[in-house]
């Protein structure tokens, strides 16, 4: 199965949201590397909002993300709720 | 109690619809065709342009509140970095060479991308498109100016920065990158959209800047480390642009398969190609180095590509067609290309050096079937060459690519000991290729690359090969801007100065 990543900026704002990344994605691995975290997963990751504001303890808007962003790979679908990437095989 | 009234808040989809797709009319006194008349010449069928869709949904204002507070956190790092001698906490000087060539070619393409996608935007019908370019445009000539505005502090203290935009447009390395950009822009506006967003984007743009930045990181350099991860939080949406066009391309209509494999095929290569530079940065130039250059394809190029290759092929699509030339050519290419950097080092306006007995264990541990065999030997005979006080300079000059114009360094597929050159005659004249990928380019469109502005046949036609003259007219000061780094001025000044810093003497 292809791998779906995204990349964040290693920095305070970032570490809660890489937490509630690996809550929502058990199979993710998390890659440290100099300055940021690269995030992989087999076919198919979800970042979810709700997660995050309970690692956060504020409330949050997924369209926060593109501060930290560094890449991604996959198709992107987002709402208010949900930013999932994907393959279609 | 008091109730109070929650102003109901749009969702996401719905303040996209309203923001993006509502600012659009349809033209009362003009046809479409006279409004928008380059979306039809290139042959792509597109029958609903409402099909196109930001998978990001990001809308105007949204856009301007994130971007204002990348900014903020942009300058407030390079204020620091200005401010507390940044520019002598690298690992060492010798970075600066990776530095230097981006600026001279990397910073400049980020402008011609902000001219591309402010014109597609014009030229493009659909409203989703024309925000998403509208946007993308403007990100753009940020990174140009926030890399030139990062990079300006090294100015003030080291050499080979001053002069990036005659460097840019008449420098030989620097030539590749700006035919790259020049081609792209003079093509119509979806072949503009595969060469920058989706080949550029979304299949080479994290092979430059993720592993890249990550090492400005490791070398202590904080402004460079700000601008790339500040401009590569933009390139997540560009490559999502870039991705969601292609796949609209290819839903609107099965006849515009055939046209967007060739894109693919033609702006894969070319984009290969300019990589030759980044792998010479990634393999030689950082003092600390994150990963080598084929680490690093393994990752983006083999599994990323791999993957987009294969999610695309439910429309039809397949590899590139010098996939497997890119391949065969990774675990040569950074040696092939800083051979020559070094050999023609005196028209430079960066320097190059030869490899420490350290560098070499680590180069010949990360390329175990190439450096020892083919690489360590030559590098091997120029140290003997430099400490014999003959130190190996090339005053021949290269034969350029007509299509890429690198020079003709790399080798044969699958014989790293054969020089590969292809050469065409096209209306009597003959024309020199360093790949099947150039020239197959070249043969699609030779009325294209016929134009073409090459540096080192320049020399001649416009110099009369006067190297000098040449060095006065795209601003190299010899004996300061080019060279070996040992010996080098920049070499000098770091070292002092990096002394007087940690010292009261």
């Amino acid at each position: 199965m292809s791998t779906v990543f995204i990349a964040l900026q290693a920095n305070e704002e970032t570490r809660p949201i890489i937490d509630a990344i690996e809550i929502d994605n058990p199979q993710a691995v998390v890659n440290r590397q100099p300055a940021m975290v690269k995030i992989d997963a087999p076919g198919r990751l979800v970042v979810r909002r709700e997660t995050i504001e309970e690692q956060l303890g504020r409330a949050y808007d997924l369209q926060e993300l593109q501060i930290n962003l560094i890449t991604l790979s996959g198709n992107v679908d987002e709402d208010e709720d949900t930013l999932t990437l994907s393959w279609n095989e | 109690m008091d109730m109070k009234a929650t102003k109901k808040k749009l969702g996401m989809k719905e303040r996209y619809r309203v923001l993006t797709r509502d600012l659009g009319w349809e033209p009362g006194y003009q046809s479409k065709e006279a409004i928008f008349p380059y979306v039809r010449y290139e042959g792509i069928k597109v029958h609903d342009w409402d099909k196109w869709e930001d998978p990001f949904r990001l809308t105007m204002d949204a856009y301007w509140k994130y971007q204002a507070e990348k900014e903020r956190k942009f300058y407030a790092i390079i204020d620091a970095h200005a401010q507390n001698n940044g520019h002598l906490n690298l690992t060492d000087a010798r970075y600066l060479s990776a530095l230097k060539i981006f600026l001279q070619a990397i910073s400049p393409g980020e402008y011609a991308a902000h001219k591309g996608f402010a014109r597609i935007g014009r030229e493009f019908p659909g409203v989703g498109t024309q925000v998403a370019c509208q946007m993308q445009a403007i990100d753009e000539i940020r990174h140009a100016q926030t890399q030139i505005h990062a990079m300006s502090n090294y100015n003030r203290y080291y050499d080979g920065f001053h002069a990036f935009a005659d460097a840019r447009d008449r420098i030989w390395y620097t030539s590749v990158a700006r035919s790259f950009f020049d081609d792209a822009m003079s093509a119509g506006p979806f072949e503009f959209m595969i060469a920058i967003g989706f080949s550029f984007e979304y299949v080479l743009t994290n092979l430059l800047f993720v592993p890249f930045m990550s090492g400005a990181a490791y070398n202590g350099d904080m402004a460079t480390v700000t601008f790339g991860f500040s401009a590569q939080s933009d390139e997540a949406r560009h490559m999502t642009l870039g991705l969601e066009c292609i796949k609209f391309m290819l839903e609107q209509d099965p006849d515009n398969l055939p046209i967007v494999q060739g894109w693919i095929d033609k702006w894969f290569w070319r984009g290969f190609r300019v990589l030759g530079l980044v792998s010479t940065m990634m393999d030689y130039m950082l003092p600390k180095r994150v990963m080598s250059w084929r680490e690093a394809w393994e990752i983006y190029g083999v599994e990323n590509g791999g993957a987009l290759f294969r999610d695309l092929a439910r429309y039809g699509i397949r590899p590139p067609k010098g996939w497997d030339d890119a391949e065969q050519a990774i675990d040569h290419m950074s040696h092939q290309f800083m051979l020559g950097l070094y050999q023609w080092s005196f028209g430079t306006a960066f320097h190059s050096w030869i490899p420490s007995d350290d560098d070499m264990a680590w180069l010949s541990a990360k390329y175990p079937d190439t450096f020892d065999r083919h690489y360590r030997p030559r590098w091997a005979h120029i140290k003997k060459l430099k400490a014999a006080g003959t130190p190996f300079k090339n005053y021949g000059l290269a034969r350029l690519c007509q299509c890429c114009q690198l020079p003709c360094v790399f080798t044969e597929p699958g014989d790293p000991t054969l020089t590969c050159h292809r050469e065409t005659v096209y209306k009597g004249e003959k024309y020199q290729f360093c790949s099947d990928g150039c020239k197959d380019i070249f043969e699609h469109e030779p009325e294209k690359y016929i134009q073409a502005w090459l540096p080192m046949p320049a020399l001649f036609s416009e110099l009369g090969g006067d190297v000098a003259a040449w060095m006065d007219w795209v601003n190299l000061r010899d004996g300061a801007d080019n060279g070996d780094y040992d010996g080098s001025r920049d070499q000098k000044h770091f070292d002092e100065w990096r002394g007087l810093a940690t010292s009261n003497l």
